[in-house]
């Protein structure tokens, strides 16, 4: 039902007849191409790894341990981006990492949905006292250190993949809260929700067909760059021991063990690394190009 | 006798209502003591420069004040015979919409932007009347097609951004009339639109109000738009009713300062532009602070008459001539 709405948005005037013009949307579109294409290697091999993946990432070989990247002097041609030190396959072990992080990021983002953007609604749809408490529950998680009150969570809960995201979406949501807030309040401004009011429909129907349908594309963005957000959260969690725990192939927990050798053997923790960058990076330049697009003020092509 | 035919023909009858906004630096007496009726299937016309309470009148009537900080503070708003205020929120929900219905001044916000044209007018018979789908639609098609809209069949899905304004008003229209209203209240529904728009627009509402019977409160400060459609106007400043008359009344004879200020202020087709000298006339001042009101006549500081007897004392709305009431010391 909204999609034409959105796609109206999307859609790009242009003659027909200019390439130089199509030539220059395509270099402004250039990062958000960019993006999708990381996402695209990100989602696929997420879904494929079983088939895609070289070795199995548990299959310890103590002979094979701590070997090379392909490039470098005694490598194995069974082993493209070297093996750990228990003779892990380093690449298999990223792949499926990366099903790990995205199941993390995406879970997390859906938690933080729900609550944020439920506080976030009543507190713009009913204000006074409602958006009292709501608000000061935002600014007091607000101040509060991420760290601390993940480990906090964490400890109680046990580190396990479910109780990492629920610790993700438990710390996460007040973002979502201060931008619903302010975009219920604006929108409740509009002459459209006052018509909903004068045609006596109710506040459930005012909210869900009125209120949140006309801030998807800002709840769109938002999430995408959460994604990433949580992916590194859930990164730094495993590093410092209370998220996924080893031997399950996370990233973080992946550059905590390649810390230990990082001296001689770089490759352990910086392929990881890398690999969290680019899903970062990837899912931030998507949000950007998004938030170009629904954004009217901002689209110049 | 004759008062009693009055009230079985009055719909609306707004008696002694106050509204006021509480705010930090003060209470804003944004409606102050308003009288007037409606009366069944005519039109009554609501005058007013910007802040002068109509839009608050309006909203008072069907309970959409903004509160906090809004509160209706006294009076009573008889409707069919029960106050509206004496109504529990349920009770009101069941008069929006169906009973009374709003449209409203900016035809570019006043449609939500996701949703097709067809989908928002029958929202009302969803809710309303319990149609499906398909016959929401159906429904939808014939009230584009009875307030003018051109291939309503092709319209029907159609977003609001692909409507002009004039068309958009007319949806609007469509979607507050769905369910039959005994009043209609249009706040300034031709505000935005061109001179041309506005025209048709009055005629569609004049048209639908004999077509269904209905009563319409018509708010604007535009007396153009009064004298097209009204029957009745009533006058307000600074919160307060100034006069009340039948529109001939106020065009022939405007007792009150003010209405005349408005009348004058109108330009005349055929005056000549004189270099040096005003081409327009205004009405010179300010309306009054509504937090800090002054004593006396709120139109003192602007009346081109003022006496003593004004600044000292609040005028009361007096009828001077049958039909015809003035608040103002030297009316009669």
């Amino acid at each position: 039902m909204i999609k034409p709405a959105l796609s109206q948005s999307f859609s790009i005037s242009s003659h027909p007849s200019s390439t130089i013009r199509t030539l220059k949307r395509l270099w402004h579109l250039r990062l958000g191409i960019l993006g999708s294409l990381l996402i695209l290697c990100l989602v696929t091999t997420a879904l494929f790894t079983p088939w895609l993946a070289p070795n199995d990432p548990y299959t310890q070989d103590i002979t094979q341990r701590l070997l090379p990247p392909f490039w470098m002097e005694g490598s194995s041609s069974d082993h493209f981006l070297g093996t750990d030190h228990l003779g892990r396959d380093l690449l298999s072990r990223i792949m499926y990492g990366t099903r790990i992080s995205l199941v993390i990021g995406l879970s997390a983002v859906v938690l933080q949905l729900i609550l944020g953007v439920g506080l976030g609604v009543l507190a713009g749809y009913y204000r006074g006292r409602v958006d009292s408490a709501i608000s000061f529950i935002v600014n007091a998680m607000m101040s509060f250190p991420f760290i601390l009150l993940a480990l906090t969570l964490v400890s109680v809960l046990g580190a396990s993949l479910q109780n990492i995201i629920i610790a993700l979406g438990l710390t996460g949501w007040p973002v979502y809260t201060r931008v619903t807030r302010i975009e219920t309040i604006k929108l409740n401004e509009q002459e459209f929700i006052l018509a909903a009011h004068s045609l006596a429909y109710s506040s459930w129907r005012i909210i869900t067909r009125h209120v949140l349908p006309n801030m998807l594309p800002t709840l769109l963005v938002l999430s995408t760059v959460e994604v990433a957000r949580s992916i590194i959260r859930e990164s730094l969690l495993s590093f410092l021991g209370l998220g996924i725990q080893p031997p399950t192939p996370s990233w973080g927990v992946m550059l905590a063990e390649g810390r230990d050798y990082m001296l001689m053997h770089w490759w352990l923790a910086a392929f990881p690394g890398l690999a969290i960058f680019m899903a970062a990076l990837g899912i931030n330049l998507l949000g950007d190009a998004l938030r170009d697009y629904t954004d009217p003020h901002l689209r110049k092509y | 006798m004759m008062n009693q035919k009055t009230t079985e023909q009055t719909l609306l009858s707004i008696k002694n209502l106050s509204t006021y906004f509480h705010t930090p630096e003060g209470v804003i007496r944004a409606v102050e003591g308003v009288n007037f009726d409606i009366l069944k299937g005519a039109c009554l016309g609501v005058l007013g420069e910007s802040g002068c309470g109509k839009s608050v009148t309006a909203l008072s009537i069907m309970q959409l004040i903004p509160s906090p900080p809004g509160e209706i503070s006294s009076g009573s708003i008889q409707f069919a015979g029960k106050d509206l205020l004496r109504f529990s929120s349920r009770q009101m929900r069941s008069i929006r919409g169906k009973e009374i219905s709003m449209i409203f001044q900016e035809p570019m916000t006043s449609l939500n932007p996701v949703y097709t044209v067809g989908n928002q007018i029958g929202e009302t018979y969803r809710i309303h009347e319990g149609l499906d789908a398909r016959q929401a639609k159906e429904k939808s098609i014939e009230m584009l097609s009875l307030v003018g809209i051109p291939s309503p069949q092709k319209r029907v899905d159609e977003y609001p951004h692909q409507l002009s304004g004039g068309m958009r008003q007319r949806v609007m229209i469509a979607m507050a009339i769905g369910c039959q209203p005994k009043l209609l209240i249009a706040d300034e529904p031709t505000t935005a639109l061109d001179v041309t728009i506005q025209a048709q627009i009055l005629d569609l509402m004049a048209g639908l109000q004999e077509e269904m019977g209905m009563s319409i409160m018509m708010i604007t400060h535009d007396l153009g738009v009064i004298a097209e459609i009204s029957d009745k106007v009533v006058v307000m400043y600074a919160g307060q009713v100034v006069e009340q008359s039948s529109i001939d009344e106020l065009f022939k004879h405007p007792l009150h300062p003010y209405s005349r200020g408005l009348l004058n202020s109108i330009p005349k087709l055929g005056d000549k532009f004189v270099r040096g000298k005003q081409p327009l006339r205004e009405i010179s001042g300010q309306v009054p602070d509504l937090i800090n009101l002054p004593s006396g006549c709120l139109f003192a500081s602007r009346c081109p008459k003022v006496e003593k007897k004004c600044l000292e004392n609040v005028p009361q709305l007096i009828e001077i001539a049958p039909g015809h009431d003035v608040r103002c010391w030297l009316a009669g």
